[in-house]
């Protein structure tokens, strides 16, 4: 009993340490925000006069309004159409299994682990022969592609191990396969679908290479791009720059607590898969 | 699919026995089309945007080429100076000295605290630790570098805690001096990605039979043989994800280093991807941006397939 309360206090103080480093850079950006904008604070310390006002001014200043704006129609430029043509592939790979379909998932699965980095170059020379570099186009068509091996290996997963009878059973109905896919399994492939709609979205928003890359101006590009520029531009002031990031960050954190239970299983189903 | 040819039928007669065969096939060049109507979209994408610029890249590698001028072809001279070229080399060395810290400490230290927390953690403290440990799973990394930078510096909140338990001398700025820059780098990777393996091996333990650790301490088993006998052959899987997983994003490192370093001091934390980015985009070397770009995408296969064989066999499923 006494070992068992010694391992669990032993137990308890490693995981709260662990949360304590996971949370220290946002504490000491919280912190640090407050102080008078310009002024060099020292580590995590709590200022005489926290001045709440810096996080109006980064709010202005980072012109937050319009960076969501963009961030938002970039998402809803990418997720819908990816998730919509990474089920269709995935249905006709894992459930139709027509024949060649797995020469074309295994092509996909080429993809995989492909690093972003390996195709910008020629994919600027592609958008800027598509007379698109600058428009939010240059990001939501990339991460369309870019997402596929992702999407389909996702999708494959989930109507591999749907029963067959279910569809024979539809197909005796006379349903034809265009029905068949939207009556019977879409309904039932949901929860697939909406792990893989968050996931996208997660990674969407947090995109920063194609942003800086295919984009450059601030204001048409993803949330992480303009917390990039905003570091380039105010890196030197440490409050200003802390209060700027701490808002440009809220959606987010708002948006993961709110889903959280979601959010957590799709990225652990997500890396199980991936 | 059987019960479309009729099972009644006398073998002999050819003209009743060739109807049903050209119905069946019409019917699966009619399925295989409609399949492959489905897959069309994603292709189309996937072939515009990736294999397309895979191709080009390969292409773009055995010319030297400043992105206007017209190119010159250049044969393997670009690979040759990817190998041969010693801050090339570097770069590439130092990819590989950042999987010690983005897979060796977050696949170590979350095995020892997932071990220790499978022992009591339950309900709603393991729900308010999860979220928390996977905040930084959530915002992008560009977060992580920018709060990192300002915590590693001079006057960050690290120098200020070393000052405070009495190891002022070790104060420094971290991101800053040559021989501290790259594993600080990897500090910030492990950060990002600790959570996420706790949380993944940790799941991956609940799904360990007990009965299997009743069996281990009633034969007397330290709590050591235990981890070694069940713990770590039951988690094959998932330490496989989690080394898969952080392998990659630290040969394809490139928001953190962006952020934090530039690749600075001098070379010290240059890696590929920034690497490739400035060769195209700074340097106008196009030609050997892209022989990188391609080292890089094998270099990211051939470690990742040793992982997956090793993770995968012996294991059932799949």
């Amino acid at each position: 009993m006494i070992v068992k309360r010694r391992d669990a206090i032993s137990g308890g103080l490693m995981l709260l340490a662990l949360m304590a480093v996971t949370l220290l850079p946002f504490i000491s950006m919280f912190t640090s925000a407050l102080f008078p904008s310009g002024t060099y604070p020292v580590g995590i310390s709590w200022p005489a006069h926290p001045q709440w006002g810096n996080f109006v001014q980064a709010f202005d200043v980072a012109n937050m309004a319009t960076i969501l704006k963009s961030s938002l129609s970039i998402v809803v430029g990418v997720v819908p159409v990816s998730v919509l043509i990474a089920t269709f592939a995935g249905f006709a790979i894992g459930h139709l299994r027509v024949r060649h379909s797995q020469a074309a998932f295994y092509l996909f699965v080429l993809g995989l682990t492909l690093p972003f980095e390996g195709v910008i170059v020629p994919l600027w020379y592609e958008i800027k022969g598509m007379g698109l570099l600058g428009s939010r186009w240059a990001i939501v068509l990339p991460l369309i592609g870019l997402y596929m091996p992702f999407g389909v290996y996702w999708m494959r997963a989930h109507f591999l191990s749907f029963p067959q009878a279910l569809s024979e059973a539809a197909r005796v109905d006379g349903a034809t396969t265009w029905q068949l896919f939207w009556r019977v399994h879409v309904p039932l492939a949901r929860p697939a679908i909406s792990s893989l709609a968050i996931l996208l979205s997660v990674w969407t928003w947090n995109q920063f290479l194609l942003s800086i890359v295919l984009v450059n101006d601030p204001t048409n590009g993803t949330m992480a791009g303009a917390l990039g520029a905003f570091q380039g531009q105010y890196g030197t002031n440490i409050p200003l720059l802390s209060a700027g990031s701490l808002i440009i960050l809220t959606p987010t954190v708002v948006i993961f607590l709110v889903f959280q239970r979601q959010f957590v299983a799709a990225l652990l189903q997500g890396s199980l898969k991936g | 699919m059987s019960s479309v040819t009729s099972p009644n039928l006398p073998n002999g007669s050819p003209n009743i026995g060739l109807a049903p065969r050209t119905l069946r096939s019409r019917r699966v060049r009619g399925v295989t089309l409609r399949g492959w109507a489905f897959m069309a979209p994603a292709l189309i994408a996937y072939a515009a945007f990736v294999l397309w610029p895979i191709a080009q890249t390969i292409r773009y590698s055995f010319y030297n080429w400043d992105g206007v001028a017209p190119a010159q072809w250049a044969g393997l001279a670009n690979y040759k100076t990817v190998f041969t070229n010693g801050q090339l080399v570097a770069v590439i060395g130092h990819a590989f000295e950042l999987i010690v810290f983005f897979s060796g400490i977050p696949v170590v230290l979350g095995l020892a605290i997932a071990t220790v927390m499978r022992r009591f953690v339950t309900g709603r403290m393991s729900t308010v630790a999860r979220t928390i440990l996977f905040l930084p799973q959530v915002v992008p990394l560009v977060a992580a570098g920018i709060a990192w930078s300002w915590l590693l510096s001079t006057t960050g909140a690290v120098d200020q805690i070393l000052s405070g338990v009495g190891l002022g001398g070790w104060a420094r700025s971290w991101l800053g001096e040559f021989n501290t820059a790259l594993p600080a780098v990897g500090v910030i990777g492990a950060w990002v990605l600790l959570g996420l393996c706790t949380v993944l091996l940790f799941a991956g333990m609940a799904k360990i039979d007990p009965a299997l650790y009743e069996a281990a301490q009633l034969d007397g088993a330290s709590p050591f043989r235990e981890f070694i006998a069940i713990t770590l052959p039951g988690l094959r899987q998932e330490i496989g994800v989690c080394v898969t997983v952080t392998m990659i994003s630290a040969l394809s490192a490139f928001d953190i280093v962006y952020i934090a370093t530039q690749g600075g001091p001098g070379n010290a934390t240059m890696v590929p991807g920034l690497e490739i980015y400035e060769l195209a985009f700074f340097n106008r070397q196009v030609g050997l941006a892209s022989a990188l770009a391609l080292v890089l995408m094998v270099l990211v296969i051939v470690c990742i397939l040793p992982v997956q064989w090793f993770a995968r066999r012996g294991s059932v499923e799949r």
